[in-house]
């Protein structure tokens, strides 16, 4: 990939990233570090495209093992993130 | 970069863009769990779309692996109590470090011919995603209970630094010697694995939150690296947006802590010296004296610490809130940033026994309002309530913001005995004349004290 090209998507990214936390109140910090550790589970994309690549049965054993943890951290994310979303509630709805 | 059919990159450009918009949604309680499943459609889709990748290779395993490693932990995060939530987002954490990892030595075994500049962030990657990987697995296992005590090396920062500079050595000669032998490649893998490890063991359990607040960013950063080698721009999208997102939310819980994130690391807790002497003895209460203070008070502020969480005794806690404002007694409750085990981690539980958020307040919104409040019970807290930390420069707390309970008229504290907090500092707080102790486990003692409300109508 474009080197400068890639440089340009990290500035942005680390922008947004910092601009969307800057503004979260105190009772979302842990649902949001869950919610972000979620996000990052993205990396069993990569670790599928590793694994769809390997050749070798070296890179087929660390490549499945590496879907198998990423594919851990998004599932995992995702369940803990949700159930403790579903508790926060107003007054009104209680 | 391969070319790849629009549908792919559509599916992953998809899932970037849902990814942002769910942690917009996640910014605000009334509209997080939207977020949140919108970001969980934006996974779906990312992964979708990786399997119409032409000619991918391997399918069956990667579509078990994904089986056995998604459906582990879907049934562990189902199953997993609200207290014990700090831990388990840390090993979650750890095993997405890992994956980056992963990608990283298949990208060296390969040995294809890269770009310098591909070729170090592949390796820097690889490092931080190993790090965290090991880190996050002695993280969980502290919180778990699973390692008890801190293991401190002799030398440690020492060996820390030594460690760190042979991992660097190794990946750098990684890079220049590209292809690297696979001896060079393993041997870099073990002593960054290693790393992870010896620095996390000598950590305390206190500071432990910012610490997977920490590995969570550097997750965040290797993914976003691995992204770049793999020329996955969705990869470096979530992967940067979390690194510097954690990153942040690192600062904030440190600087709650008044800790630099520096100390966190290299630097044990200990009291620096005995402080200042306090005056005054500590007086205790009975659950009936308690419960009239409060019934005939107008306004309670009740400050909850990680204490009322592991004697469960939130549901007790809110029951008793629920009793005082049908007696038309204002109650609000007051959570200092570290109470719990993560930031917020309070929060959570209180929402747990159904307590609504509009009725949380944080340390600037209420500290103001202890000086009208009649009661300030306090649960299980203890460090969070010192006001040493705003008066006595030798005490190992001194600087770290707290909530102002003692300048409250009355301030009741459940606790289970005499002993000091998670800093193992003596809190002078209780030796003022406005402080009166009620021992016991919190459980029992909140119930203890809706018998007596109920009693009194």
């Amino acid at each position: 990939m474009d080197g400068l090209l890639a440089l340009y998507i990290f500035m942005l990214a680390a922008f947004t990233g910092y601009e969307i936390i800057a503004k979260v109140p105190v009772i979302l910090h842990t649902p949001l570090m869950s919610g972000s550790n979620f996000i990052h589970g993205v990396v069993v994309v990569g670790a599928m495209i590793m694994l769809g690549s390997a050749d070798t049965v070296i890179q087929q054993v660390i490549g499945f093992f590496a879907v198998a943890l990423g594919a851990a951290n998004a599932a995992g994310g995702y369940v803990v993130t949700e159930r403790m979303l579903a508790m926060f509630k107003k007054k009104e709805d209680a | 970069m391969m070319s790849l059919p629009l549908y792919v990159q559509g599916a992953w450009f998809l899932g970037a863009a849902l990814f942002i918009f769910g942690l917009k949604g996640m910014s605000s309680p009334a509209s997080a769990r939207k977020g949140i499943v919108i970001a969980g459609y934006g996974m779906l889709l990312a992964i979708a779309g990786t399997f119409l990748i032409p000619g991918l290779q391997n399918i069956a395993l990667i579509a078990l692996a994904l089986a056995l490693g998604g459906s582990a932990a879907w049934i562990s995060g189902k199953k997993v109590k609200m207290t014990d939530m700090p831990q388990m987002v840390a090993i979650y954490n750890g095993m997405g470090g890992g994956a980056a990892a992963g990608i990283a030595a298949i990208e060296f075994a390969k040995g294809d011919a890269l770009s310098l500049a591909t070729t170090i962030l592949a390796m820097v990657g690889a490092l931080i995603g190993a790090v965290s990987f090991t880190g996050s697995c002695v993280a969980w296992a502290k919180l778990q209970g699973v390692l008890k005590k801190a293991h401190r090396l002799p030398a440690q920062n020492a060996v820390n630094v030594i460690l760190a500079l042979v991992a660097i050595g190794l990946g750098g000669a990684m890079v220049f010697m590209a292809p690297a032998k696979p001896e060079l490649i393993l041997a870099f893998f073990a002593v960054s694995l290693l790393l992870g490890i010896i620095v996390t063991l000598p950590i305390g359990g206190a500071d432990m939150p910012v610490v997977i607040s920490l590995f969570n960013a550097f997750t965040g950063l290797a993914v976003g690296f691995e992204g770049y080698v793999l020329g996955n721009p969705a990869l470096i999208i979530a992967g940067i947006v979390v690194g510097a997102a954690g990153t942040l939310l690192t600062q904030l819980m440190a600087k709650a802590m008044n800790r630099p994130i520096s100390n966190i690391l290299f630097t044990p807790m200990v009291a620096s010296g005995p402080g200042e002497a306090i005056e005054g003895t500590m007086k205790e209460l009975s659950a009936l004296d308690a419960a009239a203070m409060m019934r005939y008070a107008s306004k309670v502020i009740i400050v909850p610490g990680y204490g009322m969480a592991v004697a469960h005794a939130q549901h007790k806690v809110w029951e008793m809130t629920s009793i005082l404002e049908e007696a038309g007694v204002e109650v609000k409750f007051a959570i200092h940033p570290v109470a719990g085990r993560m930031p917020g981690h309070m929060n959570v539980l209180l929402a747990e026994a159904g307590v609504p958020y509009d009725k949380i307040f944080d340390l600037e919104e209420i500290n103001g309002e202890f000086g009208q409040a009649d009661v300030a019970l306090i649960i299980g807290a203890n460090d969070v309530v010192n006001p040493s930390a705003r008066t006595d420069k030798a005490s190992p707390i001194y600087g770290m913001p707290i909530l102002n309970a003692d300048m409250a008229q009355n301030v009741i504290v459940i606790k289970r005995g005499k002993g000091t907090g998670y800093s193992g500092v003596e809190n002078a707080l209780f030796y003022t004349d406005n402080c009166r102790m009620l021992y016991g486990d919190a459980q029992p003692m909140a119930g203890e004290i809706i018998q007596h409300l109920k009693a009194m109508g």
